[in-house]
């Protein structure tokens, strides 16, 4: 069973690399396309946007949906609430860390100025 | 400031001398971020950070030692270090995320800024990792920029 954690960490992975947010870009810009479509916009062969479109749809970042012959690739908004709430984690970190050397540096501050 | 980076910051009734101290004295830096420090605050100075069990990063079953090497220590205006990288690397822009802070003089006060950035460096799985030096990802560039004001744009979005 995935942890969260272990959730997160293949999140980050899945968009850690350039081209796949590449990928990911053209793909909100166009609300759906095919692997066709999107490797004209890149600089990358069609291979190569296959295999990007593989791994975001393994963490779920993208659905694939099958018309005719083609698949229409489209952005799932919730999975790249997740990404962003990765971040926002890390953020909300720094915030407890910089509120509790506030309280430090403040109270260090007033022990002086009694010393004084 | 890159897009792979979080910034945030607070404003200190103390003087940036004081903060100084609270930032890079090790027993210090053991009250608001790791349960021990073992770190100069000079730069090149290479140390530990480690988490207890039960301790404030809440590591249930053993201790968490993170390497950190400090970048940059000009008192009372700017310390930077990397953190997180493997036990015996030399810290890089591949292999560890990068915390820099500013200490501006405001007022009475000091403001102090800490920019985070490498996050995606280390904060994947071992197999992510792996695939990330192939890569030769740099970050998260501005394209995570666009894909958070998008996010920020949408009513429920969790980006600010």
């Amino acid at each position: 069973m995935a942890t969260a954690v272990a959730e997160d960490d293949a999140l980050w992975a899945a968009v850690a690399d350039p081209t796949r947010r590449r990928v990911l870009d053209a793909l909100l810009e166009h609300g759906e396309a095919t692997t066709t479509t999107l490797a004209k916009g890149l600089p990358v062969t069609r291979q190569a946007v296959a295999k990007h479109l593989a791994v975001l749809n393994r963490v779920g970042l993208v659905a694939g949906r099958r018309r005719g012959r083609e698949v229409r690739y489209a952005v799932r908004p919730e999975r790249l609430d997740d990404a962003a709430e990765a971040m926002a984690r890390v953020a909300a970190q720094w915030d407890r860390r910089l509120a509790r050397i506030k309280r430090l540096a403040e109270s260090v501050q007033a022990e002086a100025a009694i010393d004084v | 400031m890159a897009a792979d980076s979080v910034e945030r910051e607070i404003l200190i009734e103390a003087s940036p001398e004081v903060v100084w101290g609270v930032i890079t004295e090790p027993e210090q830096i053991s009250r608001w971020f790791s349960d021990e420090a073992d770190v100069e605050g000079r730069a090149g100075a290479d140390g530990t950070l480690t988490w207890r069990p039960g301790g404030r990063g809440g590591h249930p079953e053993s201790d968490a030692i993170v390497p950190i090497r400090v970048v940059e220590a000009e008192p009372f205006r700017r310390f930077s270090f990397r953190w997180n990288h493997p036990e015996g690397a030399a810290p890089d822009a591949s292999n560890s995320a990068l915390v820099e802070f500013s200490l501006i003089e405001e007022g009475d006060g000091t403001r102090l800024r800490v920019v985070e950035s490498g996050i995606d460096a280390v904060t994947h799985d071992e197999q992510g990792k792996a695939r990330y030096l192939e890569d030769h990802g740099h970050g998260w560039e501005r394209h995570l920029g666009e894909l958070l004001d998008y996010l920020a744009s949408k009513p429920s979005g969790a980006a600010r």
